[in-house]
């Protein structure tokens, strides 16, 4: 099993630029450290949320969501057949959630005190919430990972790490607690209903997010599948990447249906058409409707990645845009305006690159790829 | 005993002088401005000014004139950013002023995004900033001192007294002069209510209050979520510890894992 046949360097081609980033990511971090968030971001008083929380923290817990869904998916529901892609769906859940711990680090106006929310309780609070599911489900995911990190190294505990005694009770823990972050990060939006336009803010709010964010994880599941074994050079499973089709187009329609159906409940289809946020909404919409025929159609029938490649992009793009119009539909208004500092962007970019390396240095030196074991 | 401060925006004259008092008292800096075509000035609330008092341009009965409004924290009975705090750093004293406390704050902003009256404002200046906004000078009011801006104002805008009181004196003016005033108290019932109130003779969109505030708490929104978790942990546990066991009976079976 330790003997990988990928011989790849970790790092190599296009991983150097990644590998710049991270190193450039690294030098702004410093900066923004030692001069303030006022200094080295466009954040003011009228828009104190901006970049990194929308990309690094909103939308990038959105597109962790694979791990706690496939891994439900192998060990709770028995499905088997996606086992050879969810040690990479946990690993993308776990190097996501420890960036998104970065990102926060770097977002808050008081590094420092970062801690603060562990011995300061306030359980009336969605942020505490939050805090609290960070901590507990990067702790999840790095138990989960603990398997095929000890098989790597060869350590005779990676057997207990990869048995099922392990693996069900920890992904029980990964879907309850990924159910309460997912839908507490809706939930930061409840306090705000004459702020958000009500084509976004509804009491629903919580589960919209979690089901978006299983399309989401799904999403990223097969764009990396299908990346990684163009990377590394080994034949895509279709009967998986089909399976994965039918998973996101499933949570696309009941995430049509809750957010539309709402809609229309309570009266609100007339603020579609009302300003520029209807356009906004119809263009979300659009990419939840197209992608979702899309995947249903090559679900059944899809002889090539390509074919299923594209929607599940196009289902990314769409979630990254609902959770960004959410944050600046309630912050830009009386002619406040926002465009990310050079800072905010490097730091972005650099994180996301992080994450680009940490999986290719794993996916190489780690039984990630190909997990299937001879007793499967 | 909660305190609550009735604003009659009829009686303000605009000399500024609760601006002043403001500063004087809280020691904020002061902060070069520039004329922006109106005499609202600052024009705008930020971590150096807790108040200010905007210019409107107001039209009644085809008269052209000035109105001016106090802005500051309105101190809300159920405080959204209060509820938003993730370490508890603001709170509701029994008093009735929103409280911040300095050496809580994580600078996560969440308050800032939160309030519907946009009204907490950040140190973008500062390498450690805090968040800074009105404190409803609970330190003086815990003294028995009136808020500095009341104890200034030359024209009695603003009446300092227990709750209850200050909303029977509100609805006692506007029942007494009907044809004065519009029939609306601002914060009476916006947001579930704030300690800070504001009757008006000119409707309070046309000032540039926030419009569509629901009248109900709004922490109640984000509560009902987190006060049904325990009840969420247990199904998501049980149903899904059900379904591990079912559907992986056969793979123990097989001894497989």
């Amino acid at each position: 099993m330790s003997a990988q046949e990928n011989k790849q360097a970790v790092v190599s081609g296009g991983a150097w630029l990644a590998v710049l980033l991270v190193a450039a990511m690294i030098a702004a971090a410093l900066y923004r450290f030692s001069n303030g968030l006022g200094a080295v971001t466009n954040l003011s008083d009228e828009v104190p949320w901006g970049l990194w929380i929308g990309v690094d923290v909103l939308a990038g817990v959105a597109l962790a969501a694979g791990g706690f869904t496939i891994a439900g998916a192998v060990y709770i529901f028995n499905m088997k057949k996606y086992k050879p892609v969810a040690r990479a769906a946990v690993l993308t859940a776990f190097a996501g959630y420890v960036v998104v711990s970065i990102g926060i680090l770097f977002d808050i106006g008081k590094p420092m005190t970062l801690w603060h929310p562990l011995v300061m309780w306030q359980p009336h609070s969605i942020m505490f919430e939050v805090v609290v599911c960070v901590v507990l489900y990067t702790t999840v995911l790095a138990l989960e990972f603990a398997g095929p990190f000890l098989e790597g190294t060869g350590s005779a505990l990676a057997k207990t790490f990869t048995s099922r005694k392990v693996m069900v009770p920890l992904s029980i823990a990964a879907i309850t607690l990924s159910f309460l972050h997912q839908s507490s990060l809706g939930a930061l939006f409840l306090l705000m209903p004459s702020k958000l336009n009500h084509l976004w803010w509804t009491t629903m709010l919580p589960y919209n997010f979690f089901v978006s964010a299983i399309a989401a994880g799904l999403a990223m599941v097969s764009f990396e599948y299908v990346i990684a074994s163009s990377v590394f050079k080994h034949e895509c499973d279709m009967d998986i990447l089909r399976g994965l089709a039918k998973g996101t187009a499933i949570a696309l329609l009941v995430y049509f249906l809750l957010r539309v159906g709402d809609i229309m409940i309570k009266g609100n289809m007339g603020l579609i058409f009302a300003d520029g946020a209807g356009k906004l909404f119809m263009l979300e919409m659009a990419l939840v409707l197209i992608p979702m025929i899309m995947l249903f159609l090559a679900s059944s029938s899809a002889q090539s990645a390509g074919a299923i490649f594209v929607p599940q992009m196009l289902v990314l793009v769409g979630i990254v845009l609902n959770r960004l119009d959410i944050l600046f539909l309630v912050q830009l208004k009386d002619g406040a305006s926002y465009s990310p500092s050079f800072v905010e962007l490097i730091i972005t970019l650099g994180l996301i690159s992080a994450i680009v390396v940490a999986y290719r240095a794993a996916a190489i030196k780690l039984p990630i790829a190909s997990p299937v074991r001879a007793d499967n | 005993m909660e305190k609550g401060v009735l604003v009659d925006l009829t009686r303000c004259i605009g000399c500024r002088g609760c601006q002043v008092a403001c500063k004087e008292w809280n020691e904020r800096d002061v902060r070069k401005t520039t004329f922006k075509g109106d005499f609202t000035n600052p024009v705008k609330l930020s971590s150096d000014c807790y108040t200010n008092i905007q210019f409107v341009e107001t039209e009644k009965k085809g008269k052209v004139g000035w109105s001016f409004i106090k802005n500051q924290c309105l101190h809300c009975k159920e405080p959204a950013c209060a509820a938003a705090c993730p370490v508890g750093a603001l709170t509701k004293t029994a008093q009735g002023a929103v409280s911040y406390q300095f050496d809580k704050c994580i600078g996560c902003r969440y308050c800032m995004v939160a309030c519907p009256f946009d009204i907490p404002k950040y140190e973008w200046e500062s390498v450690s900033p805090w968040v800074q906004k009105c404190t409803f000078c609970a330190e003086r009011i815990e003294d028995g001192l009136l808020p500095a801006c009341i104890k200034t104002c030359p024209t009695e805008t603003m009446l300092f007294d227990d709750y209850d009181k200050i909303v029977a004196e509100a609805k006692k003016r506007l029942a007494k002069e009907p044809g004065k005033y519009v029939k609306h108290i601002y914060g009476l019932e916006e947001a579930g209510g704030t300690n800070w109130l504001y009757i008006s003779d000119i409707p309070f969109e046309e000032l540039g209050f926030k419009k569509g505030i629901p009248s109900v708490s709004l922490p109640d929104y984000t509560w009902s979520v987190l006060s049904s978790i325990p009840a969420k942990v247990t199904g998501f546990v049980a149903l899904l510890s059900a379904v591990a066991y079912f559907r992986g009976r056969g793979s123990q079976e097989e001894g497989s894992e």
